[in-house]
């Protein structure tokens, strides 16, 4: 029986819709900016949910103005890692929230294996489960080609 | 040429219906301009800026013309972004970064930049220290820019000939590939001395062809400087006595024959030199009774104590750093 439908790994905003067009991703930013927010784009390839701090690709882009920036250096990331997941991300440095508010992905690999199931036996024939991505079988830099 | 007239020929034979029944349609240019509200800016650039007359005129003419081109895009008329590219030429202090500001409003209020912001750079913003260094931190000021102006002051430090290695040139083609292919994004204005901008021009014609409209600042004459001295000095609430006034004139003359004279700086710096020895003579003469009137009056000693009084009228050439 199948159980990933799609794989597609669902992560952040609007990960259950179709990808997001360029046009509604400068949309996003634009919000973002007119929020004061701090927005930097970042990558990985493991896609496991837990792996919170991806990394950031060029330097955090403090005081822009625009969204047309921030794109453009998007679209720099998706031609160096066109295969990885990539995500924008806007910071909220405001005391109190410090914390990123918003997060989506706007570039993933072509095929997307999915997780596989772990179960542990344990004492008492009690189980434990986790799961591991399948991708990460390969060293870094190698999944998804 | 020829291409040109193609167009217009076909242009017109095919949209002749819409074209007659169209061409009759009245505009309001009146309107149009209220809606932009760059009569206020224009306004306030003749307000706030002294003399500079010919630079007043080509900012006027190149806000018509993006007014009408906008006009016509409205009437599918035009479709290409006009190239907004500019180079301001004069000598410091004639007054290029304020207009540089002015311009970015004045974009902005027609739509042509989203934000209207002003980015101002130079040399050592734009090109790094080592190899690979250069190309992202002119990046980032450029992302900076985006929807903005981009002031690039002293452009011409940017192309260094005596150095075929510099990172400068590297610095020029990012400049030169984001000026062609993001001009929805960002508007550049490049800034120097005449004779040294026209020599970078020369050595870089891709960048002088990207460049629609250059605009060269004259000097203020004295009697322009004493107004911006005046202007200066009523925006803080200070004035000059009379005689004061006359000593500034002589001041400006002569140090208008010396080196280094940067215009309205200048007159900034010797106002700043003017009000400290005025707060100083006040202290020193503690016992009087002071009224609101001799706070705010600069009074001609204040002036005359100056160097430049004591020392005789210098040739252009001789050095008095």
């Amino acid at each position: 029986m199948m159980t990933n439908h799609g794989n597609r790994i669902t992560q952040g905003q609007f990960s259950f819709l179709p990808d997001l067009t360029d046009e509604q991703i400068l949309a996003q930013i634009r919000y973002a900016l007119r929020q004061g927010w701090a927005v930097s784009v970042e990558y990985t390839d493991d896609p496991h949910p837990r792996n919170t701090y991806w990394e950031m690709f060029g330097n955090p882009m403090f005081d822009l103005k625009d969204a047309a920036g921030i794109l453009m250096e998007l679209n720099e990331c998706r031609k160096t890692f066109p295969r990885h997941y990539i995500r924008v991300m806007a910071f909220d440095s405001t005391r109190g929230w410090e914390t990123p508010r918003m997060a989506f992905l706007v570039n993933r690999p072509a095929d997307e294996p999915g997780f596989r199931l772990l179960r542990e036996e344990r004492e008492g024939r009690s189980m434990t489960y986790t799961t591991v991505p399948y991708a990460t079988d390969k060293p870094e830099g190698e999944r998804y080609t | 040429m020829i291409e040109v007239s193609d167009k217009l020929g076909t242009d017109g034979a095919a949209s002749t219906g819409i074209a007659d029944s169209g061409r009759d349609v009245p505009i309001d240019l009146q309107e149009e301009l209220r809606a932009s509200q760059i009569q206020e800016v224009l306004d306030k650039l003749d307000r706030e800026l002294i003399g500079l007359q010919p630079v007043k005129t080509r900012i006027r003419e190149t806000a018509a013309l993006l007014l009408v081109d906008r006009l016509r895009k409205k009437l599918d008329l035009s479709a290409e972004t006009p190239t907004l590219h500019m180079s301001f030429t004069g000598n410091p202090g004639t007054g290029k970064t304020t207009v540089a500001l002015r311009m970015a409003e004045i974009l902005h209020r027609l739509g042509y930049v989203r934000s209207g912001h002003l980015v101002a750079v130079t040399r050592d913003d734009l090109v790094g220290q080592y190899i690979g260094h250069t190309a992202p931190k002119t990046k980032e000021v450029i992302k900076k820019a985006m929807g903005g102006v981009l002031f690039i002051d002293e452009a011409y430090y940017l192309y260094k000939p005596e150095n075929e290695r510099d990172y400068g040139q590297e610095s020029i083609e990012i400049l030169l590939q984001v000026m062609e292919n993001n001009r929805d994004d960002l508007v550049v204005i490049l800034a120097g001395y005449k004779d040294r901008m026209d020599r970078f021009f020369s050595s870089n014609p891709g960048m002088r062809s990207r460049i629609a409209h250059h605009i060269d600042f004259p000097d203020y004459t004295p009697e322009e400087l004493l107004a911006i001295a005046k202007l200066m000095l009523a925006q803080q609430h200070y004035g000059f006595s009379a005689k004061a006034e006359e000593a500034f004139i002589d001041y400006i003359r002569r140090r208008m024959r010396m080196v280094h004279f940067a215009n309205a700086r200048s007159v900034r710096n010797a106002l700043d030199r003017a009000r400290l020895r005025q707060a100083n003579r006040l202290f020193v003469a503690v016992d009087q009774k002071l009224t609101k009137g001799d706070l705010m009056t600069i009074e001609a000693e204040d002036l005359l104590a100056s160097r430049i009084f004591r020392e005789p009228v210098p040739k252009i050439d001789s050095s008095c750093g």
